[in-house]
Formats: structure tokens, C-alpha cells, sequence
């Protein structure tokens, strides 16, 4: 950064600033959130277009050298490196567009993952960037030598970087089900992830004294170990947590970063961003009633395969079909359809949609009603409706819909299970006790869309709503059953 | 800028950030991590000043390629995290009948 950065530019980043503001603010409600989107668009086009103005490549030639043997440094324009540039941008640009072009929504958490895990690794390459050319952006001190302060935040900034990036590649890969989404333990793992914290904290500190090439890149390595080793042990209910856990820690490497750089879009977007994953990340484990410690010391869902083994006793249980299905919601007057996970991985939300519609047809009243840790994200099963073309004001959160049961004569599951779970309202030993449930148990009728008996939620726990005398079960394939019931109600 | 100044409009902005998400409606909690995630890769302007740096010595032609390389991982976030956000919000649909107001959730 030769000299200080003018005063328009700086005027630009907050005004980038201000308008990623806007962008949030506009998802307060569907109808505003499109207008947000552009707003976010227009403020990232104004940062880049600023810094590609006032930083434009120059590259260093030896100048005149003077009598006294002292050669001065010229800067001249680069045009080869502006191509580069534009190149990177046009490289990553198309790879990005294209796959939010090509992907499916189910299988958007782990988009999402990834997405994460290239802010971290963009914030650890800009670290480093900055740390071995100190003097392009300006955080040099008159002896040559790092300012140690920018030190900190550099060294801040790299770190929860490499934690985001790889905390990020095991969530995407526990998400797209190519590494099993059971906790993996490790014996001592909290003293091993307490003492590599403080380590890295350590060398941070340490780093204000040497900032020799050891320090940053132990702290580095450390730093993209506890990042995997945080997330191994989750397991995968708990996903929500940990995919907004990851989305503010992109926020903070960002907002790092932008202290070490001074510049204003990027502070306000970290704290932005940050903010963002802290809140839904609240928002999440308030919804599982699990304190973010215990999410984060992991191990969830890891007694699944004993609890739910061949030692449960056998209860009556009553076996439907698609017909019986299909002719008591078609007498129905008022059915809740509560989707779960099971429905992202069958891809039922648009035969789901197609069943609302022929019910609605037939004068049933149709609602759905959606579960905060519904899925693998926050909001996942309302962007998979929305995708299905069910209008968003027939989408109903917990706290809303759930006085409405007793006047339910069908509550219709798929795909769900533990937050149908009255045990969680009457158990105290239930893992998932004081999480906030939906009353299904009041309802008339009950269908419950399962694979099989078999398999429990993944907190494995059984269900008691599987033996009540107003429960059907139709077991099968999400997917096929809710196909059958929309041929049987077509009669 | 001096650290406070810096310090302030962060501690500002986390402020902001918290009233601001939690007017979110939740049925966007969606689109609304994609979007941060897009917004997140505004990092791509340290990137752009470490591409553009010139300097002389082995040092600074790393981090010219390290900075170029975080260009490319940014502007996949930028553009793919706008894209995808765009692609979701347009499926949020209301009732074609005379709607009533509320947004639904």
C-alpha cells in the first residue's frame, strides 16, 4: 500500500459496508429478500472495483541509483498481472456459478460447507500473503519488521481460517455421506483440543516477539488440526450447530483479516457474518435444548446402534397403506404435515406438494409445519418446499403451529422422527429431554412415513408415538409411499 | 485508521449484525447462511492487494501467487454464493389467491 489510502475509497468500503447490511435486512421477509440479494451483489462489486482501482498491479524496477551507491525502487503499471487477476476472477467466478447453477437443493448443506471451507482457506493464503509482503499492505514498521499488532490479527486471522477451512472439509464430507456421519472419539480428545488451543494461542502471543517463519507455520498446522479434530466428533444430527458454528467462524477470520488490513467493508462484514452464525448457531441448540459446550464436546447420537438394537421389547404397533392413507386425509378437514430429513433424502417435496394440492382440491385444510433442526441446516426443509412450489405462507415454524394439533384430525410425518417425540416432553432420561417437541400425540390421526421398524431418530431413542392406537404406520421408501397415496386419492 | 477507530465500527457492526439476523424470518435461515457466505468473501480484497503487490525478492512472488490463488477460491464464494442465494429466493412463492399478510411464518 504506497502511502494512505484515499478518502474515496474509504467512503466505497463503507459504503459496501452499509449495503451487505441491507442484503441481511432484506431477509427479514421472502418478498424484500430479492431486492437484499442485489444490494449484497452491488456492495461486492464496489469493493472489488475500488481495490482493483487503488491497488493496481505495479511491479518494483530499480530506479536511478544515485552518486552515493543507493538505487531508488520505481513502481510501473502491470498490465500481465491485471490479465492474471481478471483471469482468477473469471476462473473462480465460472466454477462458482456453474455449480449454483447445477446444484440440487438437498444437497445444499454441503454446498454450504464448502463454501465455508474457501472463505477459511482464502483468509489463511491472505495471511500468509500478507505476512511475507508485509510492505503491500502497509503493516510494516520503520525497521523492516512486521508492526507487532498487525501480528496478532494476522496471526488471529490465519487461524480461524485454517479451523473454518478444515472443520469445514469434514462437515462437507460428513454431509455428502462420504465419511460417515457418526461421532468418530478419540480417547483424550478434550485434553488434546484444549492443549492445541492453547497452543496456537500461545503462538500468537509468541508471535509479537519472533515472527520468524517457524512460528506462523506451526501455528498454521495447529490451527488446521483442531479444526479437524473439533468436528470428527460430531455427529451427524447436530449438523445445524456445526454448519452455523463454521459460517461464523468464516465471519470472524474475515473480520480479522480486515483489521489487518484497516479496511472498513471487511470488519463490517466479519461482524456481520459472525454475529449471523453465533445467532443461528444459539438459535439451534436452544431448539435441541443442548448447551453449545455439549454439541461442541461431540459424541451425540454415538449410543444410536446399542439403544436401538434387538434388546427393545416388542410393542403392538399398526401397519397402513396407501389407500387407508389416502382415504382418511381425504375425509380430513385440517392435516399438518410435518417434514424431517427422511423427505431431503427420498426427494419427496415435490410429490409431497402434488398430495397438498389434490387434499387441498378435496377441501382439506393443508399446513406444514417446520421443525428448527429440521434437516441438516437451518431453514433446509423451507428452501426444499419453496423448491417444491409450496407457497411460503403455508409454512408454519414450531412455536406457531403447535397449538393447532388438538383441531388436527391428520398429523402426517415423513421423514421426521425426535421432534415428534413425546419423551422429550416426559422423560427425564431421554437424551433429547427439554427439547421442544410437536404435539402430534393430540392430533386424530397420525401417519408416520418410516423405512422401517428398525431404525430409530438420531438420538436413539424409541418413539413412543410408533404404538399409539390413532398411529399408522406406512413403511416404506418416503418417496414411493407418498407417490401411492397421491394414485389412491386421484381415484 | 488508528485500532480504535477500527475497533469501534466493528464492535458497532457485531451490534448491528445481531439485531439485523434476528429479524431474519426463519424460514430463510437458508439462504440466509448462503448469502453470508457470499458477503464473508469480501476477504477477496486482501487477496486483490497481495495479486497486485509488486516487490522485489522471492518473498513477495509468493505471496503475489498465494494472493491470485485466493482470488480464484473468493470468487467462487462471490459468485456461486450470490447465485445459489438468488436461485433459492426465487422459489419463495406466496398463495395466488388474495394473500393475506404475515409472510407465513
Amino acid at each position: 500500500m504506497e502511502g494512505a489510502t484515499p478518502a474515496w475509497a474509504l467512503l466505497a468500503y463503507l459504503a459496501s459496508g452499509v449495503l451487505f447490511i441491507l442484503a441481511l435486512r432484506g431477509l427479514s421477509s421472502p418478498a424484500t429478500s430479492r431486492s437484499g440479494n442485489r444490494f449484497g451483489m452491488i456492495g461486492m462489486a464496489i469493493a472489488v472495483v475500488t481495490t482493483l482501482v487503488t491497488h493496481f498491479p505495479s511491479v518494483a524496477v530499480p530506479g536511478t541509483t544515485t552518486s552515493d551507491g543507493v538505487t531508488t525502487t520505481l513502481f510501473v503499471p502491470d498490465f500481465v498481472t491485471a490479465i492474471e487477476i481478471l483471469v482468477a476472477i473469471a476462473i473462480g467466478g465460472g466454477i462458482g456459478w456453474l455449480t449454483a447453477r447445477r446444484i440440487k437443493m438437498t444437497d445444499m448443506p454441503q454446498l454450504v460447507a464448502a463454501f465455508h471451507s474457501l472463505v477459511g482457506l482464502a483468509a489463511v493464503l491472505v495471511g500468509w500473503a500478507a505476512y511475507l509482503n508485509p510492505q503491500a499492505f502497509g503493516i510494516s514498521a520503520a525497521d523492516g519488521l512486521i508492526e507487532p499488532q498487525s501480528r496478532i490479527e494476522m496471526g488471529l486471522g490465519i487461524a480461524i481460517g485454517a479451523i473454518t477451512f478444515s472443520g469445514s472439509v469434514i462437515a462437507f464430507l460428513k454431509l455428502a455421506g462420504k465419511m460417515s456421519g457418526a461421532p468418530i472419539m478419540l480417547p483424550g480428545r478434550h485434553v488434546i483440543n484444549i492443549a492445541t488451543v492453547a497452543a496456537i494461542l500461545g503462538l500468537v502471543a509468541y508471535f509479537t516477539q519472533d515472527e520468524g517463519l517457524w512460528v506462523i507455520g506451526l501455528l498454521t498446522a495447529l490451527a488446521f488440526i483442531i479444526g479437524f479434530l473439533l468436528i470428527i466428533p460430531i455427529g451427524g444430527a447436530d449438523m445445524p450447530v456445526v454448519v452455523s458454528m463454521l459460517n461464523s467462524y468464516s465471519g470472524w477470520a474475515a473480520a480479522a483479516m480486515g483489521f489487518t488490513l484497516h479496511n472498513t467493508a471487511m470488519i463490517i462484514t466479519g461482524a456481520l457474518v459472525g454475529s449471523s452464525g453465533a445467532i443461528l448457531s444459539y438459535i439451534m441448540c436452544k431448539a435441541m435444548n443442548r448447551s453449545f459446550i455439549s454439541v461442541i464436546a461431540g459424541g451425540f447420537g454415538a449410543a444410536a446402534d446399542i439403544s436401538g438394537g434387538a434388546a427393545k421389547e416388542q410393542r403392538p404397533w399398526k401397519r397402513g397403506s396407501a389407500e387407508d392413507a389416502a382415504f382418511l386425509l381425504k375425509e380430513a378437514e385440517n392435516v399438518i404435515i410435518i417434514p424431517g430429513y427422511g423427505m431431503a433424502v427420498a426427494q419427496a417435496q415435490h410429490v409431497l406438494r402434488e398430495m397438498g394440492d389434490q387434499l387441498r382440491k378435496a377441501g382439506v385444510n393443508v399446513k406444514y409445519a417446520i421443525h428448527p433442526v429440521a434437516g441438516r441446516m437451518p431453514g433446509h426443509m423451507n428452501v426444499l418446499l419453496a423448491e417444491a412450489n409450496v407457497p411460503y405462507d403455508e409454512v408454519f415454524e414450531l412455536e406457531d403451529i403447535n397449538g393447532e394439533f388438538a383441531q388436527a384430525d391428520v398429523a402426517f410425518i415423513i421423514g421426521a422422527n425426535d421432534v415428534v417425540n413425546p419423551a422429550a416432553k416426559t422423560d427425564k432420561s431421554s437424551p433429547i429431554y427439554g427439547m421442544p417437541v410437536f404435539d402430534v400425540e393430540k392430533a386424530k390421526t397420525v401417519m408416520f412415513i418410516k423405512r422401517s421398524m428398525g431404525g430409530v431418530g438420531y438420538a436413539g431413542v424409541d418413539n413412543d408415538v410408533f404404538y399409539m392406537d390413532q398411529t399408522m404406520m406406512l413403511l416404506a421408501d418416503a418417496k414411493k409411499m407418498v407417490e401411492d397415496i397421491n394414485k389412491a386419492l386421484a381415484h | 485508521m488508528d485500532f480504535i477507530s477500527i475497533l469501534s465500527i466493528f464492535v458497532m457492526a457485531c451490534f448491528v449484525g445481531y439485531y439485523v439476523v434476528w429479524s431474519v424470518t426463519p424460514a430463510l435461515h437458508t439462504p440466509l447462511m448462503a448469502v453470508t457466505n457470499a458477503i464473508s468473501s469480501v476477504i477477496v480484497v486482501g487477496a486483490l492487494i497481495a495479486g497486485a503487490a509488486g516487490g522485489l525478492g522471492q518473498a513477495a512472488g509468493v505471496s503475489k501467487w498465494l494472493g491470485l490463488g485466493a482470488v480464484v477460491l473468493a470468487s467462487v464464494n462471490i459468485f456461486g454464493g450470490f447465485a445459489v442465494t438468488a436461485r433459492m429466493l426465487a422459489m419463495y412463492k406466496k398463495k395466488e389467491r388474495p394473500a393475506r399478510d404475515g409472510g407465513g411464518v
